[in-house]
């Protein structure tokens, strides 16, 4: 059976979600070989095999944290050449898609970026895309070179599946280019103890009419009795109420978890771009005519300040 | 010497219009208004900054796009750019990314360069990968995704900037020539004065084709793509939800919705 690459998304060892997804697809079209590079790449052997990796290739060296994207492009690059796979996949991050990008040119193929789904085709595998924020599916291919594609995350519910995960030493010769860029100084974001916002099966989310940074408390108290991540429009990460790194939509993250609640967010078009594909959506808004009502399974026209906490206290009694 | 600058810009259709997809599953550009990419009046803003910052510099803005996308350019030249170069050619309807990407590089060799900025991504293909493969092709270095970037030192000189990540933010800096990209966080993009939109008229736009940037027909368009698209279907709209008013319960109420569902 032909093998396909997939690029591991990991954080000193330990895989992220996203990349036991990609297992699950990779699983469709072929005999997934996972690439960890990086501090802890070794430790994420058994991870993988347990999701279906027949082989991880692995490889760590200074470069990978001392320099931008490249020493990976490289590495990737070299695991392609090994392999002769019949497709790469790539978790769809900033980075990722980057890598994935600069892969397709160098091996002369095409790339698909932020496939949502991936199944296998007489003509290669064939990707689904979500386009104009989501208000369009498109189905495509790679129609020349090996097929590159980068997949979001819950593109596909992670499945175990025991496989033999080998751990084999990748080798690398790091190209002139990968060392143009200088990482100088890095700062970790600090963890919140929530969920990661896309790959949180709830989100919880507030926007300018949560009106101030304090006022996020309510919003993080509904995500805590949930166990959800929190999220916020443009409008309040524009206002400083709450972190960037929060942002839900076009130029935030994307999340389509299984329940999406929206409060005090209009549901502008790039809003809407990041949560369409949510499966249940909720909001709380007091304008009727406000778009997200348009969008949702169940809303509620209201103050925030009044229904949440009720929510929230509603939610605590029931758990009890 | 002065401080080259070329900003990508890419003419898109208007996202709040009604945007779909043509016969042929390209983008259907006659039925919305196009307008420069929101995410590029960023890269503009932060060119005009460095410029600013320069002893001396000059800044160029480049499209490929059909005959309309002139309007993207114009957009760019009213908030203060000084030049403008269309790539315009029947032969690229349809192109892809990678063609893209390379009619892109082939253009900003030909214009002559020591930094290019680009947006984060298009508010159309969103790919957001076009920038890196940029460098790629230039073979000079990425600096992608900044949310504050500065350049010192001149066309020899060092770009340094902040790429705000998942799990960090980074600092980040390389030697000209290179490739940025900046984000959405990189600072609001000014509007261009009456000044600005009367100058623009006056400022020189070159059109360049296939065959000045010496690229064969079959290595772009539909024809020479890397993808291929076989549907587009509408997402089928979501079927109306419960909507109640709050009175006093809407909070409950909306508990056992959730308790239903089993979200609780
Ligand atoms: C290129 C570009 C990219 C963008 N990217 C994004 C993106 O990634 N994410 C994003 O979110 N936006 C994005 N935007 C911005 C987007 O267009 C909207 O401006 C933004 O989403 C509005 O945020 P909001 O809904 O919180 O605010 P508003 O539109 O101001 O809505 C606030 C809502 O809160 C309601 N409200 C007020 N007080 C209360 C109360 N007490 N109780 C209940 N409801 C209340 C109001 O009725 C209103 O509906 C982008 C814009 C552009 C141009
Ligand atoms: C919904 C949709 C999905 C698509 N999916 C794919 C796909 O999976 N694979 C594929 O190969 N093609 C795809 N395309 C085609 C692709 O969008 C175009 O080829 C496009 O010009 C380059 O990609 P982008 O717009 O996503 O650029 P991005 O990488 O998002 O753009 C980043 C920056 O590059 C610059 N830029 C991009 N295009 C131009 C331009 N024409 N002129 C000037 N500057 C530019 C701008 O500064 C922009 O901000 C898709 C198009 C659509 C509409």
């Amino acid at each position: 059976m032909a093998e396909v690459l997939v690029y591991v998304d990991h954080v000193d060892g330990a895989v992220r979600k996203p990349t036991l997804e990609l297992l699950t697809l990779a699983r469709r079209i072929g005999e997934p070989v996972a690439v960890a590079l990086g501090p802890g790449a070794a430790d994420t052997a058994a991870a993988l095999a347990e999701h279906g990796a027949v082989k991880v290739l692995t490889h760590d060296a200074a470069q990978y944290a001392d320099y931008l994207v490249v020493p990976k492009v490289d590495a990737l690059q070299a695991a392609y050449e090994a392999v002769s796979p019949a497709a790469v996949l790539v978790p769809s991050s900033a980075e990722g898609k980057e890598i994935a990008a600069r892969l397709a040119v160098r091996i002369g193929s095409g790339i698909i970026t932020d496939a949502v789904d991936l199944e296998a085709g007489d003509e290669g595998p064939v990707a689904t895309q979500s386009a104009f924020a989501a208000s369009f599916t498109t189905k495509s291919r790679i129609s020349k070179g090996t097929p590159v594609i980068t997949v979001k995350p819950n593109s596909a519910a992670v499945e175990a599946a025991p496989a033999a995960g080998a751990v084999e030493a990748l080798a690398v010769s790091f190209s002139a280019k990968a060392t143009g860029t200088k990482v100088t100084g890095r700062t970790p974001r600090e963890s919140t103890g929530r969920p990661e916002l896309t790959e949180a099966a709830i989100v919880v989310s507030g926007g300018r009419g949560v009106n101030g940074a304090e006022n996020f408390s309510i919003i993080e108290a509904l995500a805590d009795s949930l166990g959800a991540a929190v999220g916020a429009s443009r409008a309040a990460v524009d206002a400083g109420w709450y972190p960037h790194t929060n942002q839900v939509g076009q130029t935030g993250k994307s999340v389509s978890p299984q329940l999406y609640i929206a409060s005090g967010i209009s549901g502008a078009i790039q809003h809407r771009a990041g949560m369409q594909t949510s499966k249940t959506i909720v909001a709380v808004n007091k304008d009727a005519e406000a778009p997200i009502f348009d969008l949702v399974d169940y809303g509620v026209v209201g103050d925030l300040f009044e229904v949440v906490p009720q929510l929230t206290e509603e939610i605590n009694t029931r758990k009890g | 010497m002065s401080l080259r600058i070329v900003v990508t810009v890419k003419y898109v259709p208007d996202a709040t219009g009604d945007r779909h997809f043509a016969d042929d599953l390209t983008v259907d550009r006659d039925d919305v208004d196009g307008l420069l990419s929101e995410l590029d009046e960023y890269a503009v803003e932060q060119a005009l900054q460095i410029a600013d910052e320069a002893d001396d510099a000059e800044i160029t803005v480049l499209t490929v796009g059909p005959e309309d996308a002139k309007d993207a350019l114009r957009k760019a030249l009213s908030m203060g750019a000084d030049k403008a170069i269309h790539v315009e050619d029947d032969d690229l309807h349809g192109t892809d990314i990678i063609g893209t990407s390379l009619v892109l590089a082939k253009a900003i060799e030909k214009a002559g360069y020591d930094l290019v900025i680009s947006g984060m991504a298009s508010t159309d293909g969103t790919a957001g990968v076009v920038p890196a493969l940029l460098a790629e092709r230039l073979g000079v270095p990425q600096v992608t995704l900044l949310s504050e970037v500065s350049v010192e030192g001149g066309p020899n000189g060092t770009v340094k900037g902040r790429r705000d990540g998942d799990t960090a933010s980074e600092q980040l800096e390389a030697s000209l020539p290179a490739v940025v990209s900046v984000t959405d966080q990189s600072g609001e993009a000014r509007y261009p004065s009456f000044k600005g939109i009367m100058a623009a008229k006056k400022k020189p736009v070159q059109s360049w084709d296939l065959e000045d940037l010496e690229i064969e027909t079959d290595e772009v368009g539909l024809e020479g793509s890397w993808t291929k698209v076989d549907s587009a279907t509408e997402r089928p709209a979501r079927t109306a939800g419960t909507i109640v008013k709050d009175e006093g319960e809407g909070g409950k109420q909306l508990a056992a919705f959730l308790a239903e569902r089993k979200f609780v």
